[in-house]
């Protein structure tokens, strides 16, 4: 208890860095299940790609280090961003193509679409760990650590302010693609009935692929800063990291683009403060046990379901 | 036509086959039939000593890898009740087995925390009644929840259940619990159950199969069967013609459990140690997919989709580096190909042609 009032302010801004990246993650589940109904199982995969494009592009262009200026940073940041995100995008996309469109056509069960995605995701993870690597791959961080400022005693640094910005950005430009573009009234529309809104002209599949592509946009995003904050990643990297996010999505409501951001926070700070608490071995514990608390006395999540609803 | 059209044209003979072969076989004599059942069953008995030259593993010992099957069978008939019967999703299903293993780990062996040294006998229905009274305490807060938000919290739960005993000194930690005793018996002086031959555990494994196939199809043709079926069709009109539906889906949760705990129990007197790391999320998954590759629902389908799951790995051991991915490749095959799994519950079955006509329907509407 005394660990935890000593450094909370501490915790709480590695919570909500943490938080950041787990909210970004979960937009992808959130978006994928607010339009299909469907737990896209495969998105941990979509993330770890993300993360190794990044680490490609930043092994090849920042093998000179040291006295690189800050617009080069920022330059070799975006780029990898860039890569990250052309990574999960098309892992994203790949993941529809293989695992949702063809059990889509047959009409198949809820269920076997768990299947096939679980299928896909242990295909493209030990893909990665057969033909790239099974160890832990060191990722270059471009950023220097330093504190930017000092808030209540604790120390915060330009890492996190980055990471936690970033993240807004990404997550305010998606809110507002989907509310004010003609393409994300098109996503809007088929969340809330795919029939009908085929039978108003909008084309359902494409819709459903743009779907998986945000998420896999977000998701590579979220893979830079990862790279950036631990500065490794592995061919399994995104499976806990998926449940988290996933518990995230679920906590803030599923279907709710604004349920990700808050339930990624929450989950962040929770396990933050919670480890403190009881020990940091407990963190991912105090995570799912905050999950089946949370569902016990509010079974649709924080904010409710409502990719469709006039809310999201 | 293109290649799946004619993919599925084939499947669609082999499907006319298969029933077929049931008709003929249920209007065989009753005599005629539990003939060849025995002699399967005793066939069954024989495989590790006949070692059949295609079948058997050459990269590892064809006992062992038989035994790992059983335990596989057992655990996908217990998911089986609360997946492919009840239609409640559960992806923390290795919790179950790990509290199974556990319990037998803590009561018998002398180097746990508590040391009790029950024999392993004693140990199972322990084993059993605590992986049931899991199965309870994680059903009663979340049963109320529906589909995916049970898959997640199920999930969260095999996870809090490795944790845990990788965080419980009390449970060993993440060097986990060894020697736990083998079941007892003895033969000629020699006991029965040792690390040198894995027959016997093969042989116990069967018979428990067997057993809890009989158990199973009993509970599946009971007043508890029907009303899991009602609850998979439809959980609010089950609810309103008067099934406890809550109550219902715990008992399904709980027997599921029990046997999950049983196939733990199994593990855990053969290996001789238990372990964290002998629980990973993996194998709820493999577990599963078992079900619904097989065919959720329907016990011979289970059983052969664990042969499938828990075999094919071991048999294609030459390809150890790639087997996983191999799977994962093939799960997705059998989710566009046979997505009612290889050999479906007939009630599925029609289900599923069912909404095939509605499909045809609404594009006639059209």
């Amino acid at each position: 208890m005394k660990f935890l009032i000593d450094n909370f302010w501490t915790l709480t801004s590695t919570g909500l860095t943490q938080g950041a990246i787990y909210a970004l993650i979960a937009l992808g589940y959130t978006l994928v299940y607010g339009v299909l109904q469907l737990i896209n199982f495969a998105h941990s995969e979509v993330f770890m790609v993300g993360s190794f494009f990044a680490m490609w592009t930043l092994n090849a262009l920042a093998s000179h280090e040291g006295h690189a200026g800050a617009l080069l940073i920022i330059g070799l940041l975006v780029l990898a961003g860039i890569a990250a995100m052309i990574g999960s995008g098309i892992t994203a996309l790949f993941v529809e193509f293989i695992a949702y469109r063809p059990l889509r056509r047959r009409n198949a069960p809820r269920l076997v679409f768990l299947i096939s995605a679980i299928g896909a995701s242990i295909a493209i993870s030990e893909a990665f760990g057969i033909f790239i690597s099974r160890n832990i791959l060191p990722v270059p961080q471009l950023v220097q650590p330093k504190v930017v400022l000092t808030l209540f005693g604790s120390q915060i640094y330009n890492m996190q302010v980055i990471i936690v910005a970033a993240s807004i950005v990404m997550m305010v430009g998606l809110d507002q693609f989907i509310r004010r573009t003609r393409l994300g009234r098109g996503v809007r529309a088929v969340a809330q009935d795919q029939d009908t809104a085929a039978l108003m002209g909008v084309n359902k599949d494409r819709v459903i692929a743009l779907t998986f592509l945000l998420g896999g946009l977000m998701a590579g995003g979220a893979a830079l800063l990862y790279t950036q904050q631990f500065g490794l990643t592995r061919f399994n990297v995104g499976f806990l990291l998926g449940i988290k996010a996933f518990t995230a999505a679920v906590l803030g409501g599923i279907g709710n683009l604004r349920g990700a951001l808050l339930g990624g926070l929450v989950l962040g700070l929770a396990e933050n403060y919670g480890s403190a608490l009881v020990g940091s071995q407990w963190r991912d514990v105090v995570a799912f046990v905050l999950l089946i608390v949370i569902l016990m006395f509010r079974p649709t999540g924080i904010l409710g379901e409502s990719l469709g609803k006039a809310r999201a | 036509m293109s290649t799946g059209e004619r993919l599925q044209a084939i499947d669609l003979r082999r499907v006319r086959a298969v029933s077929g072969m049931r008709r003929w076989w249920s209007r065989l004599p009753r005599g005629t039939r539990f003939a060849v059942l025995a002699v399967v069953a005793v066939l069954l008995y024989l495989l590790p000593v006949l070692n059949p030259p295609i079948i058997t593993t050459p990269d590892s010992d064809f006992a062992t890898v038989l035994f790992t099957v059983t335990t596989y069978c057992l655990a996908a008939l217990g998911l089986n009740v609360v997946v492919g019967m009840a239609g409640l999703l559960d992806l923390g299903y290795v919790g179950f087995y790990a509290v199974g293993a556990y319990s037998v780990a803590m009561f018998a062996s002398p180097s746990s925390s508590i040391a009790t040294k029950y024999p392993w006998l004693v140990c199972v229905p322990i084993a059993i009644a605590l992986s049931m009274i899991a199965g309870a305490i994680l059903g009663g807060p979340t049963l109320r929840l529906r589909g995916d938000y049970l898959a997640i919290v199920t999930l969260g739960f095999g996870e809090i259940v490795r944790l845990s005993a990788v965080n419980s000194p009390g449970l060993g930690a993440a060097a986990g619990i060894t020697s736990i005793p083998h079941p007892p018996g003895a033969l000629n002086g020699q006991p029965i159950f040792s690390v040198l031959d894995a027959k016997p555990y093969y042989w116990l494994g069967l018979t428990l199969v067997f057993v809890v196939v009989a158990l199973v199809r009993n509970i599946e043709n009971s007043r508890v069967g029907r009303s899991w079926l009602a609850i998979r069709e439809d959980e609010d009109a089950a609810e309103l013609m008067g099934v406890p539906t809550f109550k219902f889906k715990l008992w399904a949760f709980a027997i599921g459990a029990a046997v999950g705990g049983l196939s733990g129990a199994m593990f855990a007197g053969k290996q001789g140690f238990v372990s964290p790391d002998s629980f990973p999320v993996l194998t709820s998954v493999l577990f599963l997919a078992a079900v619904v590759v097989g065919g959720a629902g329907n016990r011979l389908g289970v059983i052969v989709g664990a042969i499938a799951v828990a075999y094919l790995p071991e048999r294609f051991r030459g390809f150890q580096n790639s087997r996983y991915m191999i799977f994962g490749l093939a799960l997705i095959l059998m989710s566009i190909f046979r997505p009612q799994g290889l050999i479906p519950n007939r009630r599925r079955e029609v289900e599923l042609a069912d909404r095939k006509l509605d499909e045809v329907g609404v594009e006639v509407n059209a």
